[in-house]
């Protein structure tokens, strides 16, 4: 796969999933509008007389859905500000800041980056800091031309400059090849399902008030009770999904990352080095959330599931493991 | 009658594709070389602060040095002047001084106390990687660029457009620089 396929790739799989999150969004408030705000469309007008003589049609219902609507809008703002304010929440959760050129080793990563950017031939990008002893690096943007790279306190501090060159190589890689647009996104929609998770229970459990005659619709038949049940399951299990989602998106891309990396750098054996030191670096990185996980080179949650195999690693490992990356560089180095 | 016209609008269609994807190269091969230049310069200037830095420490290897000053004055003439092989071939001079300086400063430790010659050396390896990185880039663009000249049916419209093929920024032939380097003890 060249990085033309990949770019393409990446951009509609970030659309794609934008149009999916909005759905979602709109399944929910659909939901809500049916079993808790009394939202029912082809309900027939109830014609009853009034004190007047007269027959005065009713509806005991109410025609438009306002949870639709609101969640339509809502989701949509979400979309929008993920894409527009994406990388600087990410870089925000991380408590990273920008790279000092007073400091001579972050002088030098800053020198590296801009290495990479012309090895790249693209804009350059922001380099940051995440004061964290772990060694650790992300990528975040919406596009090459306004990115970021950050790496850890610890991994300034612990690699050399041919190390560090390759871990930025990398990043580099992942924001060449539009994988910082996907998992910025990806991150970004996944807090925000996180967040309608907590409000929605707190709203279930609490607020069914104005359900009365919902609830009795909702018991009619079984193809409602159906719905409504897939309607609760989704609600819970979004959270859990996006992540394993996110997941599986991340573990392809980063093959691909450590091979273009090498090609930039035209050194392999470099970021061979790079990675053993991360990968024995064990502890966790404690400023990087799971929300981030699936952005950084090595998982932030410590190695130990990484260097599982078997099905529930595969699923939620946000990387393979650093034994299969090394081995797969050593191939490299070796034919080179 | 129709036949023709829409064969000829297809040949027309074709040429402007063409066109415009060299076109598209072509600027990005000029730019990966201003790119180079850049860093050259930047090799020019660094090299007098560097020199004038480490001679009080390396008195004895004025040799070095004084190489290293005379390559870099070569160099500095042929991008005033030269053609893309002479200063490739100047460049590449400055390159072997400047490696066996480097080299040779690893036997001074009181060097690396110094804080300003670190600064140096940081800014020397930051330059000279920065500078065969934009030499990578520049000439995978060539090398894109020519075969997108000569590959059928591009290569019946290019030189018609007036597209000639771009020159690798490589080392001369009879380059130091090729030549394996001898250990001696």
């Amino acid at each position: 796969m060249n990085i033309y396929e990949q770019q393409t790739k990446n951009k509609r799989l970030t659309a794609v999933i934008m149009v999916v999150f909005v759905a979602f969004f709109l399944f929910l408030g659909l939901g809500f509008d049916f079993f808790y705000a009394s939202f029912q469309p082809q309900d027939q007008a109830v014609f009853t007389e009034n004190y007047d003589g007269y027959y005065e049609a009713e509806v005991k219902n109410q025609p438009i859905p306002y949870g639709t609507i609101i969640a339509f809008i809502v989701a949509c703002f979400m979309v929008g500000n993920s894409a527009l304010n994406g990388a600087q929440m990410v870089l925000k959760s991380t408590m990273a800041r920008r790279a000092k050129s007073s400091n001579p080793k972050e002088k030098q990563f800053l020198n590296i980056v801009s290495e990479m950017s012309i090895a790249s031939g693209l804009p350059k990008p922001r380099a940051y800091i995440v004061p964290d002893m772990d060694l650790n690096a992300f990528a975040t943007g919406f596009s090459p031309e306004k990115s970021y790279i950050a790496v850890t306190q610890g991994l300034i501090a612990e690699l050399n400059r041919e190390e560090l060159q390759a871990v930025v190589a990398h990043e580099m890689s992942h924001i060449r090849n539009y994988d910082i647009r996907l998992m910025t996104i990806v991150s970004a929609l996944m807090g925000a399902i996180v967040l309608l998770r907590d409000f929605t229970a707190r709203r279930m459990f609490y607020g069914r008030g104005r359900s009365s005659s919902s609830s009795n619709r909702s018991g009619g038949g079984p193809i409602m009770i159906a719905i409504f049940v897939l309607w609760i399951i989704a609600l819970i299990f979004a959270p859990f999904l996006s992540r394993v989602l996110a997941m599986a998106i991340s573990r392809k891309r980063e093959y691909l990352a450590d091979a273009s990396a090498a090609e930039l750098t035209r050194n392999p054996k470099g970021l061979i080095s790079a990675l053993e030191k991360i990968r024995n670096a064990v502890m966790p990185t404690k400023k990087i959330n799971n929300g981030v996980a699936h952005m950084c080179i090595t998982d932030p949650r410590g190695s130990l599931i990484e260097e599982k195999l078997g099905f529930t690693a595969d699923l939620l490992a946000s990387h393979p493991p650093m034994e299969k990356r090394i081995l797969a560089l050593k191939v490299m180095s070796y034919q080179q | 009658m129709t036949i023709p016209v829409i064969v000829i609008a297809l040949l027309i269609v074709g040429a402007i594709v063409i066109y415009n994807g060299l076109v598209n190269l072509k600027h990005q091969v000029d730019n990966a070389f201003k790119q180079i230049d850049i860093q050259l310069k930047r090799r020019h200037d660094l090299i007098p602060n560097l020199v004038n830095s480490v001679k009080g420490e390396m008195k004895f290897e004025s040799e070095t040095l004084e190489k290293v000053v005379q390559a870099r004055a070569g160099a500095v003439n042929a991008s005033k002047s030269g053609s893309m092989g002479d200063i490739a071939a100047n460049e590449g001079l400055l390159s072997q001084a400047l490696g066996k300086l480097l080299a040779i400063s690893e036997n001074y430790p009181n060097l690396k106390a110094i804080e300003a010659v670190k600064k140096l050396m940081e800014e020397l390896a930051h330059t000279e990687n920065a500078l065969s990185f934009a030499r990578q880039l520049y000439n995978d663009l060539v090398t894109k660029f020519n075969i997108k000249q000569q590959v059928f049916p591009n290569n019946l419209f290019a030189s018609m457009l007036g597209f000639i093929p771009a020159v690798l920024f490589e080392l001369p032939k009879d380059s130091k620089e090729r030549e394996n380097v001898k250990v001696e003890f």
